[in-house]
């Protein structure tokens, strides 16, 4: 960050007030956690409006129009309906699990958006094990889903939760060799930020996308699995399973549920362009954005502006392949799923970071 | 724990999102209704009567699937470093890799043969 010395003595005197450092600290921390969780609310917001409007359109209807202007509250006023709704209780389940179910699948999903890098400096954790931590913290959502599943007291919910952590368990290891392929090759590092600049050099075509074509379509199928939508929503497949490990769930554990969903697609989504589309990078070359500018601080605002904008641009442009698959293909059944994950797509991960190190190797 | 200070604020980051789903229920304690009726305890199975127990037969193919998952994960697990440190190290650990890669490769199609991948 450039400061110059009218801003660093400031910061400094705020600092030598002994009483304040403690204060400056705890600022230094909430307020990018909650600026991050404001934009991940209203990313949410987005996205769940953007999907309505699509399957609108493809479905030839029209799509929210009722709640704000053009539909764009629509998230917003099922979250309040949810939370007037009531909170049913199984009789003979598990109380606390039924509860904790859907807060680990919330509260892991979040844990992922620390480590995107929306600009070169913002990013809320520039953690030296960058992906691996998505990878690690996305792990534990299955949990929450087999608690879900088993303390509903119901055969349906039980069922649907020991596939649903099935199916999350399965597309796990794709998932992860396809990131460890981009770790090896491009970045050498695992951190978010070394490999959004990894991909900086050439534009457009310096994407990880072309690098590495067979692990982006192994990563979208993966993604798409773990996020459980179409054609992987087995889980909560409307007409046989009632609505799965979500059957018993009402009022706001329902919503979170409902939310859990959408922060997943979101943060694969970012994951998506950071891994492979190139983050916050212009990637139309030879366009010199900071010759407008001759100021320094001026060009710091202006150009993270654009980096958080580039960034959103281009996940929500990915996002149009998610939310179009979902009423375009139909949907798989489990044994197919199953052996869609283990026997198709993990030889071709295996294969896919075997021949990237070998491609290193001969390069060196 | 408290060493790595760059974990620091993911660490705040935790305890403010375990905060969110909490302020969701109190919320809701406050605001929903609660109206009880000897209709709502039941479990939902479709409109009729529950029968049996809550409880199924727990199918052995949920445990095969989870046990080969396990082995893949922790193989991914030592493969991460491996990948990081590629570049300085030289070929001859590739060619380890390549062979632990190997073995975990006939762990799977020797579970693949013997049917522990299927679902039926």
């Amino acid at each position: 960050m450039i400061m110059d010395t009218t801003e660093i003595q400031d910061i400094n005197s705020f600092y030598t007030v002994e009483s304040l450092k403690g204060v400056y600290g705890i600022i230094w921390v909430l307020v990018p956690i909650l600026t991050l969780i404001l934009g991940i609310t209203i990313g949410v917001l987005v996205i769940v409006w953007l999907e309505r409007e699509i399957s609108a359109g493809l479905q030839q209807r029209i799509g929210p129009e009722y709640a704000g202007p053009l539909g764009v509250l629509q998230a917003l006023a099922d979250g309040t309906k949810l939370l007037f709704k009531e909170n049913l209780l199984p009789s003979r389940g598990d109380i606390r699990l039924f509860s904790i179910g859907p807060s680990i699948a919330v509260i892991s999903i979040l844990l992922s958006y620390s480590v995107i890098p929306f600009d070169y400096r913002l990013v809320l954790a520039d953690l030296n094990i960058g992906v691996f931590l998505w990878i690690a913290v996305s792990s534990i959502a299955p949990i929450g889903l087999l608690m879900s599943g088993y303390s509903s007291n119901n055969k349906y919910s039980f069922l649907g939760g020991l596939r649903a952590a099935a199916q999350s368990i399965s597309y796990e290891i794709p998932l992860t060799l396809c990131v460890l392929s981009i770790s090896l090759r491009v970045s050498n590092s695992l951190s978010t930020v070394d490999i959004v600049e990894a991909q900086s050099k050439y534009g457009f075509w310096g994407w990880n996308l072309w690098c590495q074509p067979i692990g982006f379509i192994v990563f979208l199928i993966s993604s798409l699995a773990e996020c459980e939508r179409l054609p992987f929503d087995l889980p909560e497949a409307e007409e046989e399973l009632v609505a799965g490990y979500q059957t018993e769930y009402s009022g706001i554990k329902f919503g979170l549920f409902y939310v859990a969903s959408y922060l997943n697609l979101l943060v694969s989504s970012l994951f998506v362009t950071v891994l492979y589309l190139g983050g916050w990078n212009i990637s139309i070359p030879y366009i010199f954005v900071s010759e407008l500018f001759e100021i320094n601080k001026a060009r710091w605002v202006f150009g993270t502006t654009i980096g958080i904008f580039i960034t959103l641009a281009k996940t929500y442009l990915f996002l149009f392949i998610p939310i179009t698959t979902r009423w375009t293909l139909p949907r798989l059944r489990i044994d197919q799923l199953l052996n869609l994950g283990w026997k198709f797509l993990l030889p071709i991960s295996l294969g896919n970071l075997l021949l990237t190190t070998s491609f290193q190797l001969f390069s060196l | 724990m408290f060493l790595l200070y760059e974990y620091d604020i993911f660490w705040a980051f935790l305890i403010i999102s375990s905060v969110i789903p909490i302020l969701a229920f109190l919320i809701s304690g406050v605001l929903a209704p609660i109206s009880k009726g000897p209709e709502k305890l039941s479990s939902y199975e479709s409109g009729i009567e529950p029968m049996g127990d809550a409880w199924l037969q727990f199918r052995i193919r949920y445990y095969m699937f989870a046990l080969v998952f396990v082995v893949f994960d922790v193989e991914t697990v030592f493969l991460y470093p491996w990948a990081m440190s590629f570049d300085v190290l030289g070929i001859s650990v590739f060619i380890e890799a390549f062979i632990f890669v190997l073995i975990l490769i006939v762990g799977l199609i020797y579970a693949w043969r013997k049917r522990a991948l299927e679902w039926s």
